[in-house]
């Protein structure tokens, strides 16, 4: 077992599935000879071929498009949008057709399909390089978004997005990238989607992240415990179908609750984990949940991006918000 | 410099017609369509879309259907496309082609089901494959071509047929498709059923280019127009693009210029935007009334035949009119049923509360 980063964990699942299932199809733009802008899909076309690992014309609308018709023909497209902020000349495609073909032909054709995309902030990228829309596509019934936080968990969950039979929203998080290793075994294992994960175990607050968050969300938990404060730690992984009951047995336990996330906090997934924590366990609250998000504002260039992301700091003090509440 | 200019391309649409508006036949037909069978069963199929369409119209007239496009005066290309294709072949229709889909097996109570609000008129069950109409405008092309790659990647010989109307062809997904289909050698047809109008837009106010066919020549798709209402001339030239497509020779695109002789759908109300004398001049290149023509001057037709045949389609359809509206409306939780695979654990209380009403 050799310890591996986040994209390279993509890469081998990728090339896992290549291997296994005649059906899977990798494409998108600049995915085949150069391997991708990110070396996501590095090597494959070389060991699988063009014609199974093939770039794409440059038409975001037109790869989205491409997935429904072949994955309803019986193929597996694992798709590469570059940046989830070019997604959006593709949201008719996989809102109108790909989320709601097994629905509006009663399971007669169905679309397993994977949009796999580089997410969020904090590479110093230009601007539409940066977005965290995963709301708006868990606002769509139909699909899954799922969003690994580390090698491991993005090694799995791709596995797992790729033998879905319905449409998967795979959302990586672009600063996690490279920043971490960890061992892991190339055996195939997929891990569940619609589950969350629990990272930590504690008795006085309930963390819930997930994607590139979930790292300064971890970091905060650690000085947390320095100060004998123990935290359950909850990594979302697939924000659709959301796995409330995870968070809510947590909440259960602690009474307090901070949730981390990238993106605006307007209509935000976050809002929907709080909205459900007030639907189910208002008596066990001790303290109102709190939101840390990016500000509701456009991502700004990279002067003032590590402004815009949620810091350790600010965590740290939402935690001390939620415990000397009452 | 060199000031001297350098035509680097040049180009030409072809048009296409066997039979004139009196159903004279200027050319000589193909083999198949000398066969009066043959013939009899593309008028047939276009009659009977005829029969259904006044139906369905008079159906939402009485509250029975909801919005209803009709398909008045189109009857040749979507018959000619169902007659072309075969089995195997997939379907990607726009929302006016019921001769296809019938020809193909989708059943007329599916289609009036569909526009009465249930599902299951997509679900058709003698027709495994074939997309459902498609509201968003253009976006089957999308599915077509891949769809078609999908057949090109398992090296079957089958093909696709996406259509379209004229104001589809405005939009980036009927442009996008025909990119990829033009540098993959997509086995995908795709044809344009010009009707002239995009609900209130004539197609001159859609787009300055002389032909919508020509379209295609920027994209490498062989492209060309045929009369689209001469049955003859639709069958003969998708079957001919079919055939490339499935040898592996690439994608066709093909304007077929019609008119639309009825209103946007039933929603609509042509009269506002669209001059009387317009509609009534091209009455009389009536895709049905042509073949028919032809049709009698063969010998191969008669009006005792014809009335035989108008009866024994209106009780085919009155049937299938008795079996949509015996079609009870679907129990509350069916619309959980198909939203995933299976019903993911997050919303099992939903359904259950929708299924037993005590949410």
């Amino acid at each position: 077992m050799t310890a591996i980063t986040l994209i390279e964990a993509v890469n081998k699942a990728l090339a896992y599935e290549l291997e296994h299932d005649p059906n899977v199809v990798v494409y998108g733009e600049d995915v085949g000879v150069n391997g991708g802008v990110f070396r996501a899909t590095d090597g494959l076309a070389k060991s699988f071929g063009e014609h199974r690992v093939k770039d794409s014309p440059l038409a975001e609308n037109l790869i989205a498009g491409l997935a429904v018709g072949m994955s309803a023909m019986g193929l597996k497209p694992v798709a590469e949008i570059q940046f989830l902020g070019f997604i959006y000349a593709a949201l008719d495609q996989i809102i109108s057709h790909a989320s709601r073909l097994r629905n509006r032909t009663r399971g007669r054709l169905s679309c397993p399909m994977v949009i796999r995309t580089p997410y969020g902030a904090g590479i110093h990228a230009p601007e539409h390089h940066s977005e965290s829309i995963e709301a708006m596509f868990a606002h769509v019934p139909g699909l899954r978004v799922v969003i690994p936080s580390s090698p491991s968990r993005a090694y799995g969950l791709l596995l797992a997005a790729i033998r879905d039979p319905d449409p998967v929203i795979f959302l990586e998080p672009t600063r996690v990238y490279r920043l971490m290793k960890e061992e892991v075994e190339d055996n195939g294992e997929a891990l569940p989607l619609d589950v969350c994960f629990q990272l930590r175990e504690g008795n006085d607050v309930t963390l819930v992240s997930w994607g590139a968050m979930m790292h300064e969300t971890l970091q905060a938990a650690d000085e947390l415990a320095k100060n004998g404060i123990t935290a359950d730690v909850i990594d979302v992984a697939t924000i659709k179908p959301l796995d409330i009951n995870t968070i809510l047995n947590s909440v259960h336990k602690t009474g307090r609750c901070v949730i981390v996330q990238e993106s605006v906090s307007t209509c935000s997934v976050g809002s929907e984990i709080s909205a459900l924590i007030a639907e189910n366990a208002l008596t066990s609250l001790m303290a109102p949940v709190v939101r840390v998000s990016g500000y509701d504002t456009i991502v700004p260039l990279y002067k003032l991006e590590k402004t815009y992301l949620p810091s350790k700091q600010r965590i740290l003090t939402a935690v001390q918000q939620v415990l000397e509440f009452a | 410099m060199n000031q001297e200019n350098t035509i680097v391309a040049n180009f030409a649409i072809s048009y296409f017609r066997y039979l004139d508006e009196n159903g004279i036949c200027s050319k000589e037909l193909p083999a198949y369509l000398q066969d009066p069978q043959h013939i009899e069963k593309l008028y047939k199929m276009m009659a009977k879309t005829r029969i259904f369409d006044k139906k369905a119209i008079t159906l939402q007239r009485t509250g029975k259907l909801g919005t209803y496009p009709s398909t008045l005066g189109q009857e040749a290309i979507c018959v000619g496309i169902g007659a072309a294709m075969k089995k195997e072949d997939v379907l990607c229709p726009y929302y006016r082609e019921y001769g296809a889909q019938f020809w193909r097996g989708v059943r007329m109570e599916e289609i009036l089901l569909y526009w009465g609000g249930d599902e299951i008129g997509s679900a058709f069950k003698d027709n495994p494959h074939d997309f459902p109409i498609c509201v968003p405008i253009a976006s089957q092309c999308l599915h077509a071509v891949g769809a078609a790659f999908a057949f090109q990647y398992r090296q079957e010989k089958r093909a696709v047929v996406a259509t379209i109307g004229d104001g589809g062809t405005s939009r980036g997904d009927f442009y996008e498709a025909l990119g990829v289909a033009g540098v993959w050698k997509l086995p995908v047809v795709f044809v344009i059923n010009n009707n002239q109008w995009a609900i209130s837009v004539a197609r001159e106010k859609q787009t300055a280019s002389e032909t919508l066919a020509q379209k295609g020549i920027a994209c490498g798709v062989p492209s060309l127009q045929v009369d689209g209402n001469d049955i003859f001339a639709v069958t003969q030239k998708v079957e001919e693009a079919l055939a490339r497509a499935r040898n592996g020779e690439g994608s066709t695109l093909i304007e077929a210029i019609t008119y639309r002789m009825c209103d946007h759908t039933t929603a609509d109300d042509a009269s506002r935007y669209r001059p009387e004398a317009e509609l009534k001049a091209h009455e009389k290149f009536d895709p049905i009334k042509r073949v028919k023509q032809y049709l009698l001057s063969k010998g191969d037709w008669d009006e005792a035949r014809e009335s035989k045949m108008i009866e024994s389609f209106t009780q085919e359809v009155n049937d299938a009119v008795a079996r949509y509206l015996e079609t009870p409306t679907p129990p509350a939780e069916v619309m959980f049923e198909h939203l995933y695979a299976t019903l993911p654990r997050a919303y099992e209380a939903q359904y259950q509360a929708l299924k037993e009403g005590t949410k």
